[in-house]
Protein backbone atom coordinates (compact mmCIF):
# COMPACT_ATOMS: atom_id res chain seq x y z
CA UNK A 1 0.00 0.00 0.00
CA UNK A 2 1.76 2.98 -1.05
CA UNK A 3 1.91 6.10 0.98
CA UNK A 4 -0.52 9.03 0.47
CA UNK A 5 1.74 11.43 -0.65
CA UNK A 6 2.95 9.16 -3.39
CA UNK A 7 -0.89 10.09 -4.59
CA UNK A 8 0.04 12.95 -6.29
CA UNK A 9 1.15 12.96 -10.06
CA UNK A 10 3.58 15.29 -10.43
CA UNK A 11 5.67 14.56 -7.17
CA UNK A 12 9.51 13.16 -8.12
CA UNK A 13 9.83 10.52 -5.19
CA UNK A 14 7.68 8.20 -7.52
CA UNK A 15 9.41 9.15 -10.27
CA UNK A 16 12.73 8.11 -8.88
CA UNK A 17 11.46 5.54 -6.53
CA UNK A 18 8.58 3.81 -8.98
CA UNK A 19 9.60 4.61 -12.17
CA UNK A 20 7.02 2.36 -14.30
CA UNK A 21 4.16 3.41 -11.09
CA UNK A 22 4.74 6.97 -12.18
CA UNK A 23 4.56 6.31 -15.66
CA UNK A 24 1.29 4.16 -15.45
CA UNK A 25 -0.26 7.06 -13.83
CA UNK A 26 -0.15 8.94 -16.91
CA UNK A 27 -0.83 6.69 -19.43
CA UNK A 28 -4.00 5.74 -17.79
CA UNK A 29 -5.01 9.33 -18.74
CA UNK A 30 -3.68 8.56 -21.90
CA UNK A 31 -0.92 11.44 -21.57
CA UNK A 32 2.64 11.00 -20.77
CA UNK A 33 4.33 12.96 -18.40
CA UNK A 34 6.10 15.32 -20.53
CA UNK A 35 2.34 16.52 -21.55
CA UNK A 36 2.73 14.44 -24.76
CA UNK A 37 -0.34 12.08 -25.80
CA UNK A 38 0.06 8.73 -27.03
CA UNK A 39 0.63 9.45 -30.57
CA UNK A 40 2.33 12.51 -30.59
CA UNK A 41 5.57 13.10 -31.40
CA UNK A 42 7.97 16.01 -29.88
CA UNK A 43 9.05 19.09 -31.97
CA UNK A 44 11.35 17.62 -34.51
CA UNK A 45 13.58 20.51 -36.31
CA UNK A 46 15.83 20.07 -38.67
CA UNK A 47 19.16 22.06 -40.07
CA UNK A 48 20.34 21.35 -43.99
CA UNK A 49 23.92 22.09 -44.91
CA UNK A 50 25.63 23.31 -41.52
CA UNK A 51 28.68 21.68 -42.08
CA UNK A 52 30.36 23.49 -44.84
CA UNK A 53 33.53 21.13 -44.69
CA UNK A 54 31.15 17.89 -45.89
CA UNK A 55 29.44 17.65 -48.96
CA UNK A 56 26.19 16.92 -47.66
CA UNK A 57 24.86 17.62 -44.18
CA UNK A 58 21.54 17.77 -41.74
CA UNK A 59 21.19 18.48 -37.65
CA UNK A 60 18.05 16.66 -36.63
CA UNK A 61 16.48 17.57 -33.20
CA UNK A 62 13.69 15.01 -32.21
CA UNK A 63 12.95 16.99 -28.71
CA UNK A 64 15.93 16.22 -26.82
CA UNK A 65 17.19 13.83 -29.08
CA UNK A 66 20.22 15.55 -31.29
CA UNK A 67 21.69 13.85 -34.51
CA UNK A 68 23.76 15.11 -36.99
CA UNK A 69 24.76 13.75 -40.40
CA UNK A 70 28.10 14.29 -42.40
CA UNK A 71 28.25 12.92 -45.59
CA UNK A 72 31.33 12.95 -47.43
CA UNK A 73 31.71 12.09 -51.46
CA UNK A 74 35.21 10.12 -52.41
CA UNK A 75 36.04 7.66 -55.10
CA UNK A 76 36.89 4.36 -54.92
CA UNK A 77 37.07 1.00 -57.97
CA UNK A 78 33.88 -0.36 -58.10
CA UNK A 79 32.97 -3.71 -56.71
CA UNK A 80 34.19 -6.46 -58.86
CA UNK A 81 30.80 -7.96 -58.57
CA UNK A 82 29.08 -4.76 -59.69
CA UNK A 83 30.98 -3.12 -61.87
CA UNK A 84 28.49 -0.31 -62.81
CA UNK A 85 27.58 0.90 -59.02
CA UNK A 86 28.94 2.99 -56.46
CA UNK A 87 28.81 2.48 -52.73
CA UNK A 88 26.25 3.95 -50.25
CA UNK A 89 28.76 3.42 -46.46
CA UNK A 90 26.36 4.59 -43.51
CA UNK A 91 28.37 4.83 -39.66
CA UNK A 92 26.05 5.32 -36.73
CA UNK A 93 28.49 6.83 -33.73
CA UNK A 94 27.20 6.72 -30.20
CA UNK A 95 29.96 8.72 -28.51
CA UNK A 96 30.33 8.59 -24.40
CA UNK A 97 29.31 12.85 -25.16
CA UNK A 98 25.52 12.09 -26.19
CA UNK A 99 24.57 9.52 -22.75
CA UNK A 100 26.23 7.88 -19.88
CA UNK A 101 25.44 4.68 -20.95
CA UNK A 102 27.84 4.77 -23.69
CA UNK A 103 31.80 4.35 -23.21
CA UNK A 104 34.65 5.77 -25.44
CA UNK A 105 35.84 2.80 -27.33
CA UNK A 106 34.83 0.54 -30.07
CA UNK A 107 31.22 0.74 -31.38
CA UNK A 108 28.72 -1.05 -28.83
CA UNK A 109 26.25 -3.18 -29.46
CA UNK A 110 23.83 -0.20 -30.02
CA UNK A 111 25.79 1.55 -32.78
CA UNK A 112 26.19 -1.29 -34.16
CA UNK A 113 22.23 -2.57 -34.71
CA UNK A 114 21.69 1.45 -35.46
CA UNK A 115 24.38 1.58 -38.16
CA UNK A 116 22.66 -1.34 -39.74
CA UNK A 117 19.66 -0.73 -39.36
CA UNK A 118 20.50 2.62 -41.54
CA UNK A 119 22.39 0.20 -44.12
CA UNK A 120 19.32 -2.08 -44.36
CA UNK A 121 16.65 1.26 -45.16
CA UNK A 122 19.53 2.70 -47.66
CA UNK A 123 19.55 -0.84 -49.24
CA UNK A 124 15.69 -1.57 -48.97
CA UNK A 125 14.13 1.65 -49.81
CA UNK A 126 16.87 2.22 -52.69
CA UNK A 127 16.72 5.84 -52.01
CA UNK A 128 19.53 6.11 -53.88
CA UNK A 129 20.72 3.80 -56.93
CA UNK A 130 23.74 2.73 -56.73
CA UNK A 131 23.94 2.91 -60.64
CA UNK A 132 23.77 6.54 -60.34
CA UNK A 133 27.24 6.91 -58.19
CA UNK A 134 28.94 4.69 -60.80
CA UNK A 135 31.58 7.21 -63.31
CA UNK A 136 33.03 4.95 -65.03
CA UNK A 137 31.90 1.54 -65.51
CA UNK A 138 34.38 -1.14 -63.99
CA UNK A 139 37.34 1.94 -63.25
CA UNK A 140 35.87 5.07 -61.17
CA UNK A 141 32.62 5.30 -59.05
CA UNK A 142 31.60 7.48 -56.10
CA UNK A 143 31.77 6.10 -52.34
CA UNK A 144 29.14 8.30 -49.87
CA UNK A 145 30.51 8.08 -46.34
CA UNK A 146 27.35 9.11 -44.35
CA UNK A 147 28.85 9.62 -40.68
CA UNK A 148 25.17 9.93 -38.73
CA UNK A 149 26.60 10.98 -35.19
CA UNK A 150 24.28 11.53 -32.10
CA UNK A 151 25.14 14.63 -29.62
CA UNK A 152 22.24 13.96 -27.32
CA UNK A 153 20.56 10.51 -26.30
CA UNK A 154 17.15 11.09 -25.52
CA UNK A 155 15.45 8.12 -26.74
CA UNK A 156 14.09 7.42 -30.33
CA UNK A 157 17.57 7.15 -32.24
CA UNK A 158 16.58 5.38 -35.53
CA UNK A 159 14.11 7.70 -36.31
CA UNK A 160 15.93 11.07 -35.90
CA UNK A 161 19.03 9.31 -37.68
CA UNK A 162 17.08 7.89 -40.40
CA UNK A 163 15.86 11.62 -41.05
CA UNK A 164 19.16 13.40 -41.00
CA UNK A 165 20.51 10.91 -43.32
CA UNK A 166 17.47 11.40 -45.98
CA UNK A 167 18.20 15.22 -45.62
CA UNK A 168 22.20 15.32 -45.72
CA UNK A 169 21.06 13.08 -48.64
CA UNK A 170 19.36 15.76 -50.53
CA UNK A 171 21.47 18.18 -49.53
CA UNK A 172 24.68 16.54 -51.34
CA UNK A 173 25.93 17.65 -54.04
CA UNK A 174 28.66 16.09 -55.99
CA UNK A 175 31.03 17.61 -58.83
CA UNK A 176 31.00 16.78 -62.07
CA UNK A 177 33.58 14.45 -63.15
CA UNK A 178 35.39 13.68 -66.89
CA UNK A 179 37.80 10.56 -67.24
CA UNK A 180 40.22 12.34 -69.37
CA UNK A 181 40.59 10.25 -72.64
CA UNK A 182 44.75 10.52 -72.74
CA UNK A 183 45.66 10.34 -69.50
CA UNK A 184 43.12 8.22 -67.78
CA UNK A 185 43.02 10.99 -65.29
CA UNK A 186 39.49 11.59 -63.45
CA UNK A 187 38.89 15.76 -64.09
CA UNK A 188 36.87 17.02 -61.52
CA UNK A 189 35.14 20.27 -62.30
CA UNK A 190 34.18 21.76 -58.88
CA UNK A 191 32.29 24.72 -60.44
CA UNK A 192 29.63 22.46 -61.65
CA UNK A 193 27.97 20.76 -59.11
CA UNK A 194 24.50 18.75 -59.32
CA UNK A 195 21.92 17.28 -56.56
CA UNK A 196 21.77 13.35 -55.92
CA UNK A 197 18.48 11.87 -57.87
CA UNK A 198 16.75 10.82 -54.46
CA UNK A 199 14.67 8.64 -55.77
CA UNK A 200 11.93 7.42 -52.53
CA UNK A 201 11.73 9.46 -49.15
CA UNK A 202 11.58 7.03 -46.40
CA UNK A 203 10.83 8.19 -42.74
CA UNK A 204 10.91 6.06 -39.34
CA UNK A 205 8.32 5.73 -37.13
CA UNK A 206 9.37 4.28 -33.57
CA UNK A 207 6.85 3.08 -30.99
CA UNK A 208 7.52 1.66 -27.43
CA UNK A 209 5.58 -1.05 -26.17
CA UNK A 210 4.08 -0.94 -22.43
CA UNK A 211 2.87 -3.79 -20.50
CA UNK A 212 2.83 -5.51 -23.03
CA UNK A 213 -0.45 -3.95 -24.71
CA UNK A 214 0.13 0.03 -24.74
CA UNK A 215 1.58 1.49 -27.75
CA UNK A 216 3.20 4.80 -27.71
CA UNK A 217 5.30 6.62 -30.49
CA UNK A 218 8.34 8.51 -30.32
CA UNK A 219 9.68 6.87 -26.92
CA UNK A 220 12.26 9.05 -24.65
CA UNK A 221 15.32 7.65 -22.93
CA UNK A 222 13.22 7.12 -19.73
CA UNK A 223 10.10 5.41 -21.74
CA UNK A 224 12.62 3.04 -23.80
CA UNK A 225 14.49 1.83 -20.51
CA UNK A 226 10.93 1.20 -19.02
CA UNK A 227 9.21 -0.77 -22.00
CA UNK A 228 8.36 -4.06 -22.71
CA UNK A 229 9.16 -4.08 -26.47
CA UNK A 230 9.70 -1.45 -29.63
CA UNK A 231 8.84 -1.63 -32.88
CA UNK A 232 10.14 0.72 -35.81
CA UNK A 233 8.13 0.90 -39.39
CA UNK A 234 10.05 2.66 -41.86
CA UNK A 235 7.65 4.07 -44.97
CA UNK A 236 8.32 5.56 -47.88
CA UNK A 237 5.96 8.15 -49.88
CA UNK A 238 3.68 5.18 -51.61
CA UNK A 239 2.87 3.63 -48.49
CA UNK A 240 5.22 0.93 -49.13
CA UNK A 241 7.21 -0.64 -45.72
CA UNK A 242 11.30 -0.81 -46.04
CA UNK A 243 11.60 -2.12 -42.78
CA UNK A 244 9.73 -3.68 -40.09
CA UNK A 245 12.13 -3.58 -37.09
CA UNK A 246 10.73 -5.09 -34.00
CA UNK A 247 13.58 -6.60 -32.16
CA UNK A 248 11.98 -9.25 -30.03
CA UNK A 249 9.47 -7.40 -26.75
CA UNK A 250 6.39 -8.38 -26.02
CA UNK A 251 3.93 -9.33 -28.86
CA UNK A 252 1.53 -7.73 -30.84
CA UNK A 253 -2.00 -8.76 -32.86
CA UNK A 254 -2.01 -7.96 -36.15
CA UNK A 255 -4.55 -5.27 -35.09
CA UNK A 256 -2.29 -2.86 -33.77
CA UNK A 257 0.23 -3.43 -36.10
CA UNK A 258 -2.29 -1.81 -38.46
CA UNK A 259 -2.55 0.98 -36.26
CA UNK A 260 1.25 1.67 -36.35
CA UNK A 261 1.20 1.08 -40.02
CA UNK A 262 -1.64 4.13 -40.31
CA UNK A 263 0.03 6.33 -37.70
CA UNK A 264 3.22 5.81 -39.43
CA UNK A 265 1.58 7.20 -42.75
CA UNK A 266 0.63 10.28 -40.90
CA UNK A 267 4.41 11.03 -39.72
CA UNK A 268 5.30 10.52 -43.12
CA UNK A 269 3.43 13.43 -44.53
CA UNK A 270 4.47 15.18 -41.24
CA UNK A 271 8.22 14.70 -42.41
CA UNK A 272 7.51 15.48 -45.62
CA UNK A 273 6.21 18.59 -44.95
CA UNK A 274 8.93 19.87 -42.84
CA UNK A 275 11.78 18.79 -45.09
CA UNK A 276 10.03 20.60 -48.32
CA UNK A 277 9.93 23.32 -46.13
CA UNK A 278 13.18 23.68 -45.31
CA UNK A 279 14.67 22.54 -48.25
CA UNK A 280 12.72 25.55 -50.12
CA UNK A 281 13.91 28.30 -47.74
CA UNK A 282 17.12 27.43 -48.56
CA UNK A 283 17.44 27.96 -52.57
CA UNK A 284 17.67 31.43 -52.66
CA UNK A 285 18.52 30.93 -56.44
CA UNK B 1 18.41 -38.37 -40.93
CA UNK B 2 20.89 -37.27 -37.90
CA UNK B 3 23.06 -34.45 -37.50
CA UNK B 4 25.21 -35.78 -34.81
CA UNK B 5 27.40 -33.97 -32.53
CA UNK B 6 29.43 -36.30 -30.56
CA UNK B 7 30.70 -35.31 -27.28
CA UNK B 8 30.16 -37.98 -24.92
CA UNK B 9 28.49 -41.18 -26.18
CA UNK B 10 27.24 -42.37 -23.23
CA UNK B 11 25.72 -39.53 -21.81
CA UNK B 12 23.84 -38.91 -24.91
CA UNK B 13 20.09 -39.06 -24.99
CA UNK B 14 18.45 -40.40 -28.41
CA UNK B 15 15.55 -38.64 -28.96
CA UNK B 16 15.23 -38.04 -32.69
CA UNK B 17 11.84 -36.69 -34.20
CA UNK B 18 11.14 -35.81 -37.81
CA UNK B 19 8.13 -34.49 -39.22
CA UNK B 20 6.34 -35.90 -42.27
CA UNK B 21 7.57 -34.63 -45.62
CA UNK B 22 4.49 -33.00 -47.12
CA UNK B 23 2.67 -32.54 -44.86
CA UNK B 24 -1.12 -31.38 -46.41
CA UNK B 25 -1.73 -27.68 -46.21
CA UNK B 26 1.70 -26.92 -44.80
CA UNK B 27 4.35 -25.18 -47.24
CA UNK B 28 7.59 -25.58 -44.83
CA UNK B 29 9.94 -27.94 -45.64
CA UNK B 30 10.83 -31.08 -44.29
CA UNK B 31 12.26 -30.84 -40.41
CA UNK B 32 14.74 -32.25 -37.79
CA UNK B 33 15.12 -32.15 -34.55
CA UNK B 34 17.41 -34.03 -31.90
CA UNK B 35 17.89 -33.02 -28.62
CA UNK B 36 20.17 -33.33 -25.74
CA UNK B 37 22.99 -34.54 -28.04
CA UNK B 38 25.75 -32.06 -26.33
CA UNK B 39 26.90 -33.45 -22.79
CA UNK B 40 28.60 -30.20 -21.33
CA UNK B 41 25.88 -27.71 -21.80
CA UNK B 42 22.09 -27.67 -19.63
CA UNK B 43 20.11 -28.38 -22.87
CA UNK B 44 21.47 -28.58 -26.03
CA UNK B 45 19.55 -29.11 -29.53
CA UNK B 46 19.89 -29.06 -33.29
CA UNK B 47 17.28 -27.68 -35.87
CA UNK B 48 17.48 -28.95 -39.19
CA UNK B 49 15.00 -27.20 -41.79
CA UNK B 50 15.40 -27.93 -45.09
CA UNK B 51 18.50 -28.42 -47.05
CA UNK B 52 25.05 -9.98 -39.86
CA UNK B 53 25.91 -10.83 -36.65
CA UNK B 54 24.97 -8.09 -34.06
CA UNK B 55 22.07 -7.74 -35.49
CA UNK B 56 20.90 -11.17 -36.09
CA UNK B 57 22.54 -12.37 -32.18
CA UNK B 58 20.44 -8.89 -30.91
CA UNK B 59 17.09 -10.24 -32.99
CA UNK B 60 17.14 -13.67 -31.65
CA UNK B 61 18.10 -12.35 -28.00
CA UNK B 62 15.49 -10.13 -27.41
CA UNK B 63 12.93 -12.76 -28.44
CA UNK B 64 14.32 -14.97 -25.65
CA UNK B 65 14.25 -12.19 -23.17
CA UNK B 66 10.50 -11.68 -23.79
CA UNK B 67 9.80 -15.29 -23.37
CA UNK B 68 12.15 -16.40 -20.46
CA UNK B 69 10.93 -15.66 -16.78
CA UNK B 70 13.91 -14.32 -15.74
CA UNK B 71 12.74 -13.14 -12.81
CA UNK B 72 13.03 -16.30 -11.26
CA UNK B 73 16.61 -16.89 -12.11
CA UNK B 74 18.01 -13.39 -10.58
CA UNK B 75 21.91 -12.75 -11.26
CA UNK B 76 21.91 -15.66 -13.59
CA UNK B 77 23.44 -16.10 -17.03
CA UNK B 78 21.57 -17.50 -19.76
CA UNK B 79 23.40 -18.55 -22.46
CA UNK B 80 22.56 -19.30 -25.73
CA UNK B 81 25.27 -20.76 -28.40
CA UNK B 82 24.23 -21.28 -31.82
CA UNK B 83 26.33 -23.06 -34.61
CA UNK B 84 25.45 -22.97 -37.69
CA UNK B 85 25.52 -26.55 -39.48
CA UNK B 86 24.42 -25.48 -43.01
CA UNK B 87 22.52 -22.92 -44.24
CA UNK B 88 19.78 -23.88 -46.93
CA UNK B 89 17.78 -20.02 -46.80
CA UNK B 90 15.60 -19.40 -43.91
CA UNK B 91 18.13 -19.42 -41.44
CA UNK B 92 17.16 -16.96 -38.93
CA UNK B 93 13.76 -18.90 -38.75
CA UNK B 94 16.19 -22.20 -38.01
CA UNK B 95 17.99 -20.50 -35.48
CA UNK B 96 15.11 -19.43 -33.66
CA UNK B 97 13.83 -22.65 -33.43
CA UNK B 98 17.10 -24.12 -32.51
CA UNK B 99 17.47 -21.32 -29.28
CA UNK B 100 13.73 -22.01 -28.64
CA UNK B 101 13.95 -26.00 -28.30
CA UNK B 102 17.44 -25.71 -26.34
CA UNK B 103 15.71 -23.67 -24.06
CA UNK B 104 12.85 -26.15 -23.22
CA UNK B 105 15.50 -29.03 -23.65
CA UNK B 106 17.46 -26.86 -20.62
CA UNK B 107 14.31 -26.52 -18.32
CA UNK B 108 14.52 -22.81 -18.83
CA UNK B 109 11.06 -21.65 -17.62
CA UNK B 110 9.21 -19.61 -20.25
CA UNK B 111 6.08 -17.83 -20.50
CA UNK B 112 5.35 -19.34 -24.09
CA UNK B 113 7.48 -20.93 -26.73
CA UNK B 114 7.98 -18.99 -29.65
CA UNK B 115 8.83 -20.48 -33.84
CA UNK B 116 10.35 -18.74 -36.55
CA UNK B 117 9.04 -18.43 -40.05
CA UNK B 118 10.46 -16.87 -43.03
CA UNK B 119 8.59 -15.42 -45.57
CA UNK B 120 9.82 -14.39 -49.62
CA UNK B 121 7.77 -12.09 -51.63
CA UNK B 122 8.91 -12.48 -55.29
CA UNK B 123 8.43 -10.09 -58.12
CA UNK B 124 4.61 -10.88 -59.18
CA UNK B 125 3.90 -10.49 -55.30
CA UNK B 126 3.64 -14.64 -54.59
CA UNK B 127 4.31 -16.03 -50.91
CA UNK B 128 6.54 -18.19 -50.57
CA UNK B 129 6.80 -19.92 -46.95
CA UNK B 130 10.49 -21.31 -45.59
CA UNK B 131 12.26 -20.29 -48.85
CA UNK B 132 15.33 -22.19 -49.82
CA UNK B 133 18.41 -19.84 -50.91
CA UNK B 134 17.90 -19.57 -53.87
CA UNK B 135 14.36 -18.43 -53.66
CA UNK B 136 15.64 -15.94 -50.98
CA UNK B 137 18.32 -14.48 -53.69
CA UNK B 138 15.76 -14.16 -56.37
CA UNK B 139 12.56 -12.36 -54.11
CA UNK B 140 11.64 -8.96 -53.58
CA UNK B 141 10.91 -8.76 -50.38
CA UNK B 142 12.16 -11.54 -47.49
CA UNK B 143 10.38 -11.15 -44.03
CA UNK B 144 11.40 -13.05 -40.93
CA UNK B 145 8.91 -13.31 -37.88
CA UNK B 146 8.98 -14.94 -34.54
CA UNK B 147 5.44 -15.91 -33.15
CA UNK B 148 4.29 -16.72 -29.82
CA UNK B 149 2.62 -20.02 -28.95
CA UNK B 150 -0.13 -18.67 -26.76
CA UNK B 151 -1.83 -16.33 -28.54
CA UNK B 152 0.24 -16.43 -31.88
CA UNK B 153 1.28 -12.55 -31.14
CA UNK B 154 4.11 -11.27 -33.12
CA UNK B 155 7.54 -11.32 -31.01
CA UNK B 156 10.06 -10.53 -33.34
CA UNK B 157 10.12 -9.12 -37.02
CA UNK B 158 13.35 -8.22 -39.36
CA UNK B 159 12.21 -7.47 -43.06
CA UNK B 160 14.48 -7.14 -46.06
CA UNK B 161 13.25 -5.45 -49.35
CA UNK B 162 10.04 -3.23 -50.21
CA UNK B 163 6.55 -4.60 -49.62
CA UNK B 164 3.17 -2.95 -49.10
CA UNK B 165 0.77 -3.20 -45.82
CA UNK B 166 -1.36 -5.20 -47.48
CA UNK B 167 1.31 -7.52 -48.25
CA UNK B 168 2.38 -7.63 -44.76
CA UNK B 169 -0.78 -8.71 -42.95
CA UNK B 170 -0.56 -11.32 -45.61
CA UNK B 171 2.68 -12.59 -44.88
CA UNK B 172 1.90 -12.26 -41.30
CA UNK B 173 -1.29 -14.49 -41.22
CA UNK B 174 0.23 -17.60 -43.33
CA UNK B 175 3.15 -17.01 -40.77
CA UNK B 176 0.49 -17.82 -38.09
CA UNK B 177 -0.70 -20.46 -40.01
CA UNK B 178 2.45 -22.14 -40.35
CA UNK B 179 3.55 -21.73 -36.99
CA UNK B 180 0.97 -24.31 -35.55
CA UNK B 181 2.59 -26.70 -37.93
CA UNK B 182 6.26 -26.00 -35.88
CA UNK B 183 4.52 -25.68 -32.62
CA UNK B 184 2.78 -28.94 -33.27
CA UNK B 185 6.21 -30.66 -34.24
CA UNK B 186 7.60 -29.30 -30.96
CA UNK B 187 4.99 -31.34 -29.19
CA UNK B 188 5.75 -34.41 -31.11
CA UNK B 189 9.24 -34.28 -30.73
CA UNK B 190 8.88 -33.51 -26.44
CA UNK B 191 6.90 -36.15 -26.33
CA UNK B 192 8.80 -38.67 -28.14
CA UNK B 193 11.47 -37.82 -25.94
CA UNK B 194 10.01 -37.99 -22.50
CA UNK B 195 8.06 -41.18 -23.87
CA UNK B 196 11.40 -43.12 -24.17
CA UNK B 197 12.84 -41.77 -20.64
Amino acid sequence: QLDQRFWAPTCDCLRTVEPLEYYRRFLKENCRPDGRELGEFRTTTVNIGSISTADGSALVKLGNTTVICGIKAEFAAPPTDAPDKGYVVPNVDLPPLCSSRFRSGPPGEEAQVASQFIADVIENSQIIQKEDLCISPGKLSWVLYCDIICLDYDGNILDACTFALLAALKNVQLPEVTINEETALAEVNLKKKSYLNIRTHPVATSFAVFDDTLLIVDPTGEEEHLATGTLTVVMDEEGKLCCLHKPGGSGLTGAKLQDCMSRAVTRHKEVKKLMDEVIKSMKPK
Amino acid sequence: MEGVMQTDAKMRTESGAESSPRAPGCSLRHFACEQNLLSRPDGSASFLQGVAEKSRERLIRNTCEAVVLGALHPRTSITVVLQVVSDAGSLLACCLNAACMALVDAGVPMRALFCGVTCALDSEGTLVLDPTAKQEKEARAILTFALDSVERKLLMSTTKGLYSDAELQQCLAAAQAASQHVFRFYRESLQRRYSKS
